[in-house]
């Protein structure tokens, strides 16, 4: 394993976010600060509880959820996609570095910033509402599966995307929706049978849902069904990684 | 240190970008890869570093082979493309870092120190890529190809778009590279480049090695001696004693001209020139000029689009 190659492509990468250190912080206090206004505060005060829990406590799971998958997609996509952009992804090709320490290195790097920026959210959120983490551990293993699964696939979007325009395509088209209409801000309970059965089908509501049990210890699917759609989508994305960079998928001709 | 043999990179059945390439390039010498555009220089440069899957055949760097080995094989190589596929935001000293860092290679401070003082850069050391001129930006690829100590060193055209000023520093640092026992290869459209530093030359058209020789010895196999003898008085027309000699009449009349081979040309310029004193001619002067390696490129690929 070529450690110092891995460190190079980390530190890189995490050197980036550093460059616009502002722009990464403030973003995510301020969107998740108008989130508690508006639905923990406005909507919040019309909804006394949800499953027992206060409805601004409730969302802080849905929010974590919404900013670790799109962030750490984004991240991925986009350290992966510049290089090919400028073309220095050359120095990657060229360079003594096997697909397996690329990967690490990138999708470590992604999944890093996006699991650090989803803790600023919680810690955002507590000058809003007061909660207790019920499984912290539990909570911590599945940020980082999902952050890690997610960022796999942003490196997916990163390596096929092959204009600016394709980059945003797969993150706002479908992990945007997925992930707002994956339970974040709400429970299956309050929607009518029919959209119950439709949510069902969202692979990203039973990841949510088990992040959400990390935090009160309840939600709408049972932790082992969330644990193995998130180990499954991870397996996919390592699958489908592994193929590309097998073959060369526009990357080597 | 390099070994190809029989290397074919076909696209599809229309573009053939190399075909049946065998090349064998040794330790220590600066080798110049010569080609029109298109003739597979890049390619062939992209198959060894690792950036382009060859179709078939074998290449080996320092007998290691460049697939099955190519951790080894890429370690031993560095660098320099033709464009300037640098992160604009990244500084110089930072992108620098990043390059050996990816080669496996430990921080050394006083080694990227060493190459930014060498190349003219460490005053630049924090600036960012953008702020830099195309020359600076072609001093900054050359130190990252150099960041991790390679053996061998690619250039992919060097000095294309850089100042006479540049270029002369170029051709003074790749020969100081090889004094250090570093292995160039270059290629280049600029064929003067290659007359004042390489060792050998390579001839690449349509994917095809026309030719790999010493320059030296390219240049005595295939080039020519023009010698224009000025009269005193016009000639009309070339006296029959000399029509044996194939020599021809300047458009003004004033002189004569012949050409001679540089493989024989000792004899065959006394020999002319003894056989014009014979006719009784005046001879004002004489002027010499012998063929460059550029006429001898032009010549070569002109000879194999005749076939």
């Amino acid at each position: 394993m070529n450690f110092n190659s891995i460190k190079a492509i980390y530190k890189f990468e995490m050197a980036r976010a550093v460059r616009t250190i502002m722009q990464s912080i403030l973003a995510p206090v301020v969107s998740t600060s108008l989130y508690f206004i508006v639905f923990g505060a406005a909507i919040g005060s019309k909804i006394s509880q949800l499953d027992g829990v206060p409805y601004g406590a409730f969302i802080i799971p849905g929010l974590m959820m919404l900013s670790v998958m799109t962030t750490s997609v984004n991240y991925a996509a986009f350290g992966i996609y510049l290089p090919k952009y400028t073309g220095s992804i050359y120095e990657m090709m060229s360079a003594p570095i096997s697909a397996f320490e690329v990967i690490i290195g990138y999708v470590g790097a992604a999944a890093t910033k996006s699991i650090l920026i989803s803790f600023l959210i919680l810690l955002t959120a507590t000058a809003f509402v007061s909660f207790e983490i019920q499984h912290p551990l539990w909570m911590l293993i599945l940020l980082i599966i999902t952050g890690i699964t997610f960022s796999l696939f942003g490196f997916i979007i990163g390596l096929w995307a092959s204009n600016w325009e394709k980059l945003q395509l797969i993150p706002l088209i479908v992990i945007t929706p997925l992930v707002f209409l994956g339970g974040s801000f709400y429970s299956t309970s309050m929607l009518p049978v029919f959209w119950q059965t439709i949510t069902k089908l969202n692979p990203i509501f039973y990841i949510i849902n088990g992040f959400r049990w990390s935090f009160f210890g309840s939600s709408d699917v049972a932790i082992h069904i969330s644990l193995f759609c998130m180990i499954t989508f991870l397996l996919l994305c390592i699958t489908v990684v592994s193929i590309i960079f097998k073959t060369g998928y526009k990357i080597r001709d | 240190m390099i070994s190809i043999q029989n290397l074919n990179k076909v696209y599809d059945p229309n573009l053939i970008a190399l075909a049946e390439i065998s090349l064998e390039i040794k330790s220590g010498e600066i080798f110049a890869l010569l080609g029109p555009n298109g003739a597979g220089k890049t390619t062939l440069i992209s198959s060894i570093c690792g950036l382009t899957r060859q179709t078939s055949g074998f290449i080996k760097v320092s007998g290691f082979d460049t697939i099955r080995n190519y951790k080894k094989t890429r370690s031993l190589i560095g660098l320099v493309p033709q464009e300037f596929p640098l992160e604009n935001y990244e500084s110089v000293i930072e992108t620098v870092k990043f390059t050996r860092g990816l080669f496996g290679k430990n921080p050394d401070a006083d080694y990227i120190e060493k190459i930014l003082k060498s190349l003219k850069l460490w005053e630049k050391k924090n600036t960012p890529i953008i702020a830099l001129s195309g020359g600076m930006k072609r001093r900054v690829l050359i130190a990252k190809a150099l960041s991790h100590k390679p053996k061998i060193l690619f250039l992919d055209e060097p000095t294309s778009g850089v100042d006479v000023q540049l270029r002369k520093e170029m051709w003074d640092l790749i020969i100081d590279l090889r004094k250090g026992g570093v292995t160039v290869i270059l290629t280049t459209h600029y064929i003067k480049e290659a007359e004042i530093i390489a060792d050998r030359v390579g001839i690449l058209n349509r994917g095809k090695l026309l030719l790999v020789e010493e320059k030296k010895r390219l240049i005595k196999k295939f080039g020519k001696k023009v010698v224009s003898v000025e009269l005193r008085e016009k000639l009309y027309s070339i006296p029959k004693k000399l029509s044996k000699e194939k020599v021809s009449l300047s458009e003004d009349k004033n002189s004569i001209f012949f050409e001679v081979s540089n493989s024989d040309n000792k004899m065959g310029i006394s020999n002319t020139l003894k056989i014009i004193a014979e006719t009784g001619l005046s001879i004002k002067d004489i002027h010499t000029s012998e063929s460059s390696l550029e006429d001898i490129f032009l010549e070569i690929i002109a000879d194999e689009e005749r076939h």
